[in-house]
Order: C-alpha cells, then structure tokens, then sequence
C-alpha cells in the first residue's frame, strides 16, 4: 500500500473515477442479466460488461501501474482488444443457438427465416439482390 | 518477400503485441521478431489469402466513430437499464441488407455491432446478403439502420472492397 499513497491527488482521482465508472456499468450490466425477461435481451446486458466496463477499469489500471512502476505499462489494453475480439464468438453462438431453438419451437419471438427476395420494407435503398450463393453457408 | 513474411500486419501486430506483454528491450523485440515469423507461417497454412486493406487512411475515422458509438450506447443501454419495466421499452429484430460481401469486413462488422451495447448480431445469410441484428430498444430501429447502412457500410466498403 505504501506505493499507492505516493499517487498524487491529481492522478488518483481521475483513476478513481474511471474504476467507479467501469464497475457501476458492470453492475448495471449485470442486474439487467437477472431483470430482463427474454433471452434475447438478455444478450446485450453483458456488453455495458464489455465495453466500457472494461475499458474503463483497463484505463484506471494503466494509468496506475504506469505511475507506480515509472514505464509504460500497457498490456492491459491486450485484455480489451481480446475480449472486444471473443466477445462477438460467444454472443453469435447464443444469438443463433436460440434463433434456431426459436425456430424449431415454433415460438412467438422469433423472426421468419429470412427470404432470399428483396421486400420493399426491407432496405429499400439497397441494390439488387446477388448472385445465389457464395460458396459460404450461413455465419 | 511474401514468402518471408505472408501477414505482415498480422506479424507487426503480434510483435507489439510481445512487447507490450514482455517489456521494451532488444531482446524481446528479436525473440518476438522471430516467434512472429513463425506465426506468419503457421496461419498463413491455415488461412492463405491475405486480406486486402485498400484504404488504410480510413481506418482513424472508424475507430473514432466506433468510440464516440460506444460511449453514447452504453449510456443510453445503462439507462434504459435503470429504468426497465417503467420506460416501455421494446427490443426489435432488424434485418438490413448488406451489401458488402468480404468476410473480413462482415467480420469487422460483427466485432462493431456486438461491441456497441444495444445491437447483438444475430444472424446472416450469406446466400441472401440479409443480416438479422435484435436491437434493444426497438424505437431506436431507424437510426441503426442508418447508422449500418449508412455510416459503417460505407467505410467498410471503402476499407475492404
């Protein structure tokens, strides 16, 4: 503890704010996880989580350990870009694991399979539609 | 060249990468040369073609767009949060056509979506050029359709095709 007191005010407040800031959107985050009734909505609470929960206490811990250690420390922000980059992973799997349960269910929440014809509701300023497929399946 | 160094973005990246995990010396920066090379080589067996960035110039425009995103979503998530149950709040499917096809970009667009609080990329089909994003307050579907098709589409396009 004796290095944290060597912070000057100056410095520790902004750090303070930002780990106050990062964690309360982290909590906010998590308490739409246990309030929010349909699983789909559920799919964005955690992203308060991931974005500027974390980037704020990764910013906070930067600035700290920059101070204490007297060098850049910035690996830190290698935790950010690998969870901004695993993020969309995980959360496209659950998105589409439910579309598909959704869809086998028969259930009410679920959007109709998407048609391969442009509808006029739809975009209606996008171009014609493309050759039949690309070689891909579905992402 | 290509031979030696099939990503060099990819090896440029892995290199700060090592030295942001290691510290700054002359040694890291040659072991972190060398176990970069070797990575090159490894995803360029898996993965061969090398994607195409055209426009590097674009890349601070969408970064800064993709911040300044951020910061208003997660305050307009959080918010919405506080006051679930008493604002009336109703989350949407959206389905956009896209018209950008490079994996990469739809790949960088994922990223996009799912990290602004509010979108969560949901499902496409590549067949169908359809993307399918649920949006969290569905009041707000116009403006993330523009924000799609208008703001990040055309800088990926610009950047990838």
């Amino acid at each position: 503890m004796t290095a944290l007191a060597d912070v000057p005010l100056a410095l520790a407040i902004p750090i303070a704010a930002l780990v106050v800031l990062g964690s309360t959107l982290t909590l906010i985050g998590a308490t739409g996880v246990l309030r929010l009734q349909s699983f789909y909505d559920r799919l964005h609470a955690p992203t308060l989580a991931t974005s500027w929960g974390t980037g704020a206490i990764i910013i906070a811990s930067a600035l700290l350990f920059t101070f204490i250690d007297g060098r850049a420390v910035v690996h830190e922000f290698v935790i950010g870009a690998f969870i901004v980059l695993t993020t969309p992973v995980t959360l496209m799997m659950l998105g589409r694991a439910a579309l598909e349960r959704d869809r086998a269910e028969g259930g009410k929440a679920m959007p109709e399979m998407p048609e391969p014809d442009p509808s006029p509701d739809h975009g209606p300023d996008r171009g014609p539609d493309r050759g039949p497929n690309h070689g891909r399946s579905e992402t | 060249m290509t031979r030696l160094f099939p990503h060099p973005v990819l090896s440029l990246f892995l290199i700060l990468l090592w030295l942001m995990l290691t510290r700054f010396s002359l040694g890291y920066l040659l072991l972190g040369t060398v176990l970069s090379l070797v990575a090159g080589w490894a995803y360029s067996a898996l993965h061969s073609p090398r994607p195409r960035v055209r426009r590097w110039d674009v890349m601070p425009r969408l970064a800064w767009t993709l911040f300044s995103d951020i910061v208003w979503s997660n305050l307009t998530v959080a918010r919405l949060l506080l006051t679930e149950g008493r604002s009336g709040r109703k989350s949407a499917f959206l389905r956009v056509r896209l018209n950008i096809t490079n994996p990469n970009a739809l790949a960088l667009l994922a990223i996009i979506l799912t990290a602004t609080p509010g979108t969560a990329w949901v499902e496409y089909g590549s067949d169908s050029g359809i993307l399918t994003v649920h949006i969290f307050n569905g009041a707000e579907a116009g403006h993330y359709r523009h924000i799609i098709c208008d703001i990040y589409e055309p800088m990926l396009m610009e950047i990838f095709e």
